[in-house]
């Protein structure tokens, strides 16, 4: 019987059987759609200096961290826009950017795609320290530029380790030892509170807020975390004030610093306070908390606030308005990382003009270390961007500014605070 | 009547017969096709598909707890970390060969899942899910606290070099992985077969289905779901130290409750316990989340949830429930066809009806 | 002591936001059995209609009223539209529905609305209650409401036969059916109620925590276990539960362990209590039918 089955019902059978293989055949090419590339990841894209410069990046789209993707978008507009007025020395810009969830697993597979699929040149402002640790060995090994990381950890700047590897943001030990030498010599003897975030950010900035105080560090006498998870953070708060610090060192993301800000005025705690520059907002985090509540504030800029209403007439900021309202007319003009995002390519174009005709993977690293004096519109009056092979930090000094009430103006005493 | 009764068991052998072969073909061929990867994909597809491997035997560990077990785990990803971690630590800290660590992440696991388990089986449905959900939730923040960061490496987690081909073998480091893969996953997969299969596979489900009957005939209720809950962690664990290998890189931000929610998402639509279901959730779980970005960068997450709730729709039962019932369709139709092409034979003639 | 007092008022505080929600989940269970773990973010829908109603001038009663009233519809619409096709499937195929229109919901939010931090009004004195530095007017008036809404609970399903017939639908839907309640309609009901319940939730947490995509995603956690440790049976329960939960969280984080692992503490604290008494504080212990 089962040596003779009825012709048809074997053939049936078998034509089920071949559709199902073929289906799952048919899945797995799904996923391997673009497999005509078997060729090892090299400079061949690069070098041979293509009409089009394909640039990638990993964002977080979705997850967590989903408040950040809108810097992507304004970067991919961006370039866009250099496109249409002709590209950066006859070359277009191709900006592929793809989501991994600030998920470093994920970034990892999308890098390796990026770069062996998809052929980018480079990788441009992927975001999220996780993220970028976990491809930074993979690019180094692999000699692709890691250009303008999108966060402010210190490792971003090690030539002789990572020579692939080059940051954006001011790093955020930088930051905080510029509180701490503030504080030092301003308000020697301060009984400092220090509330962060429980990352790199906020333990990196703690880090460089206790080497600035030197031999102060004892000076901080109370830390608490918090978790991004944590709804709100009243608790620590709290318990800081119940410390007895007079100064409060306010390392949290911008919801976070709103409502530090706020709980420590409603329950009475006047402190001299210092807030992170990610959250040196006046729009989306000091006039949540209340501006009366947040006068005095101390922090450092790099750039201008969209929100503070001093750049209001300033050139530079009209023509990002325009361009957003152009370009992005779905994304707020009140967001900094609009602002943030359009600085940082622009960053990148003019790296490219350095680049000339070769767009080689090394000579534009090259060209990303030797920026001069490059100082984009929407920074602040003072501050300009400088690498060179040895440095691959872009910021040298920041500037102390303090909240009046209506606007962020420079501390006089301490107008310009150098590396 | 009877004779056609009599035929129909006739077909009925032949058609198990052909489903039999049908379905070793299908086995053989998927096989082959998965061993073929490493030689016609690309280092990233083949990269890919290592992942593919092992979320699949994820899966099969979670599919042993909340498909075969019946008991909820939102928080799964938790011991898939515990597991990456350990083999991190153990090449990071003490140089152990990388081969050796994942026995080492699986032992951890299984005590730990059946340390979890033990009080766990005094919970039912929704607070199993809570505690599991915990679990899910607290990984992150325990891998960063600051009394075990000289080890874990807290936020910045830990990276490692990719392992060596050993005995000079002519492959790639990525084909090399992949092979490793798929040879634990073929031993994983062929054992959770066998023992679902036996008769311990019987006392897991027995448990699920009626614990007071399993009880009655002697069975140690409790014990055999911590145990379950242990062998389910193992899989799960061995599974996330092979992911610390391929992907060179450990951190608390690779294992938060989403992971843990994308496992459970893998399992429902690839069909709950089913050993093939795995496989159909890891593909879902890989693929589907990189098509909802290639669809929407602004809302990417909207895509997926749409997709989600749109697979429950179509497959309540997962893949693998479509593909049994599209299967029982199948033999319906052969079984229809045949006993027409018996009554049709006029030196047979039979009387027709019930 | 003034330090712990500061603690206490917080964990109240919080507790009451965690209370607010865990209500809405206590109701969606009393009438599915199921926790909704889209809970939370169909509050967040709520929240942000409100907010766009009083950008757009309406005033805060009107905004309130008109989103309360909204959010019920879109609960009778959801369990139309997305939960009733899948009501066949297994229970967990349902939890995956769920999932989907968590993530669905959290990501088109972030799509229409940004990211950014917004702040939200309160219909409560910005002047903190006797000159008090412990806890602002909002807050106080936030545990209000929150017992208002459970004593409109109470009353609901104690005393009212709308009440009783959504009970009986819980405990057994075939006989109910046989009775002559309409079934369907009665679970499009108690998915209205709670996405109404959850509106209020949302509009009450908002001054507190900033309105953003991710302002529920912390505190649905925390409404879950809420509603576990008192019994996800009892709204009672889940008020308490609530508070419990923030004034421990905060003790712990305050003076035992750190705030590093405040979270785990407090986690592990209820599962070891629903370990000892698996029908929470104060549900129905269920008895096993052999």
């Amino acid at each position: 019987m089962m040596l003779a089955p009825s012709p048809s019902t074997s053939q049936t059978v078998s034509r089920s059987v071949l559709l199902a293989c073929g289906a799952l055949l048919g899945f797995v090419a799904v996923g391997c759609k673009h497999g005509d590339s078997s060729e090892k990841p090299g400079d061949k894209a690069a070098a041979a200096a293509p009409a089009e410069i394909k640039i990638g990046q990993t964002m977080p789209y979705s997850g967590p961290a989903s408040a950040y993707g809108t810097i992507g978008k304004v970067e991919a507009a961006y370039f866009q826009k250099v496109n249409k007025e002709g590209g950066v020395n006859g070359h277009s810009i191709n900006l592929v950017s793809v989501d991994d969830g600030y998920n470093p697993a994920k970034a990892i597979e999308q890098v390796r795609k990026l770069v062996e699929q998809d052929q980018v040149s480079f990788i441009f402002q992927s975001l999220g320290t996780p993220s970028n640790v976990a491809i930074q060995p993979y690019l180094n090994t692999n000699k692709v530029p890691q250009l303008f990381v999108a966060t402010g950890a210190t490792r971003w700047n090690d030539p002789e380790h990572f020579p692939w590897t080059i940051g954006f943001n001011p790093s955020y030990e930088l930051e905080g030892s510029t509180y701490g030498r503030y504080i030092a010599t301003h308000q020697p003897g301060a009984k400092i509170a220090v509330l962060y975030q429980n990352d790199d950010y906020g333990k990196d900035l703690l880090k460089g807020l206790k080497a600035g105080l030197g031999d102060q560090a004892k000076s901080v006498i109370a830390e608490a975390t918090y978790e991004v998870s944590d709804p709100t953070v009243d608790s620590q708060v709290a318990t800081l004030k119940a410390s007895g610090a007079d100064t409060f060192v306010n390392v949290t993301t911008p919801k976070f610093a709103a409502q530090a800000i706020r709980k420590a005025y409603d329950i009475g705690w006047k402190p001299k306070q210092y807030l992170s520059s990610v959250s040196g907002s006046v729009g989306s985090v000091l006039t949540p908390a209340g501006l009366e509540k947040a006068v005095g504030i101390n922090t450092v800029g790099y750039f201008k606030d969209p929100t503070d209403k001093q750049w209001d007439d300033d050139p530079a900021m009209k023509e990002w308005r325009a361009f957003m309202k152009e370009s992005l007319p779905e994304l707020s003009t009140s967001d900094q990382n609009n602002t943030y995002g359009y600085i940082a390519a622009q960053t990148m174009i003019q790296v490219l003009k350095q680049c000339g005709d070769d767009l080689s993977r090394a000579n534009v690293m090259k060209q990303a270390a030797s920026l001069k004096g490059f100082a984009p519109p929407l920074l602040l009056p003072g501050i300009a961007l400088d690498t060179g092979p040895n440095d691959f930090s872009l910021f040298e000094r920041l500037l102390l500014v303090r909240f009046n009430g209506t606007t962020f103006v420079p501390v006089a005493d301490a107008a310009v605070v150098s590396k | 009547m009877v004779a056609g009764a009599f035929d129909r068991g006739i077909a009925g052998a032949q058609r198990d017969g052909v489903a039999r072969r049908a379905l070793s073909v299908a086995t053989v061929v998927a096989i082959v096709a998965a061993c073929a990867i490493p030689l016609w994909g690309s280092p990233y597809q083949v990269f890919q598909m290592t992942l593919v491997v092992i979320d699949a035997i994820a899966l099969l560990g979670l599919n042993l707890l909340t498909g075969y077990g019946g008991q909820i785990s939102l928080g799964h990803g938790a011991f898939f970390g515990v597991g990456a971690y350990t083999t991190a630590v153990l090449i990071h800290s003490w140089n152990v060969p990388y081969l050796l660590t994942l026995p080492c992440a699986g032992l951890v696991c299984l005590a730990l899942g059946f340390v979890f388990g033990l009080p766990a089986v005094r919970l039912d449905g929704l607070h199993l899910a809570l505690a599991t959900f915990a679990l899910g939730v607290v990984l992150p923040q325990v891998l960063k606290y600051k009394g075990i960061e000289a080890w874990t490496g807290g936020v910045q987690g830990i990276s490692l070099e990719k392992p060596a081909v050993p005995f000079g073998l002519p492959l790639s480091p990525d084909q090399w992985l992949y092979c490793v893969a798929l040879a634990v996953a073929a031993g994983l997969f062929a054992l959770a077969r066998n023992v679902m299969r036996g008769a311990t596979g019987r006392v897991i489900v027995g448990v699920r289905d009626s614990p007071v009957a399993a009880s009655s005939v002697g069975i140690d209720t409790a014990l055999t779901k911590a145990a379950t809950f242990g062998v389910s962690a193992m899989l799960t664990g061995i599974a996330g130290a092979l992911s610390a290998l391929v992907v060179q890189f450990v951190g608390p931000d690779s294992f938060t409750i989403f992971l843990s929610i994308s496992l459970l998402v893998g399992i429902v639509v690839g069909g709950l316990a089913s050993i093939s279901g795995a496989v159909f959730g890891a593909l879902f779980i890989q693929f589907v989340p990189n098509l909802a970005d290639d669809v929407s960068k602004a809302a990417p997450s909207a895509v997926y949830g749409v997709v989600l709730i749109v697979s429950v729709y179509l497959m309540p039962y997962g893949v693998s429930g479509l593909l049994r019932k599209a299967k029982a369709r199948a033999f319906a139709w052969i079984d229809a066809r045949h006993s027409r092409s018996v009554t049709s034979q006029p030196t047979k003639p039979t009387k027709q009806g019930s | 002591m003034e330090g712990l007092l500061h603690q206490v008022f917080a964990g109240l505080a919080n507790g009451a936001i965690y209370a607010s929600l865990a209500l809405a989940l206590v109701m969606i269970y009393r009438v599915t059995h199921f926790v909704n773990f889209a809970q939370g973010e169909l509050a967040l829908c709520s929240t942000y209609s409100a907010w766009a109603l009083i950008e757009a001038g309406a005033s805060y009663w009107v905004a309130f009223v008109v989103t309360v009233a909204l959010s019920f519809a879109m609960g009778v619409v959801i369990e139309r539209v997305v939960i009733r096709p899948a009501s066949r499937a297994p229970a967990l195929s349902v939890v995956i529905v769920f999932i989907g229109l968590m993530v669905a919901l959290n990501s088109v939010a972030g799509w229409i609305f940004g990211y950014s931090t917004l702040s939200f009004p309160s219909p409560f004195p910005a002047e903190p209650p006797f000159g008090n530095h412990y806890i602002g007017s909002h807050e106080l008036g936030v545990i209000a409401v929150t017992l208002g809404m459970l004593g409109l609970l109470y009353v609901f399903f104690r005393f009212t036969t709308l009440g009783l017939v959504l009970r009986a639908v819980a405990d057994n839907a075939e006989s109910s059916r046989l009775v002559g309640i309409r079934v369907e309609r009665m679970l499009g009901l108690g998915w209205g109620l709670a996405a109404a319940i959850g509106a209020v939730a949302g509009i009450m947490i908002a001054p507190i925590v900033f309105l953003d995509p991710s302002m529920m995603s912390g505190v649905m956690l925390y409404a879950f276990a809420a509603a576990l440790l008192g019994g996800i049976d009892s709204p009672i329960g889940a008020v308490v539960g609530g508070f419990i939960v923030g004034v421990l969280e905060n003790l712990m984080g305050a003076y035992v362990i750190g705030t590093e692992l405040k979270l785990t503490v407090a986690l592990v604290l209820i599962v070891v209590v629903l370990v000892v008494k698996p029908s929470g504080l104060f549900g129905q212990p269920v008895a096993a039918r052999v």
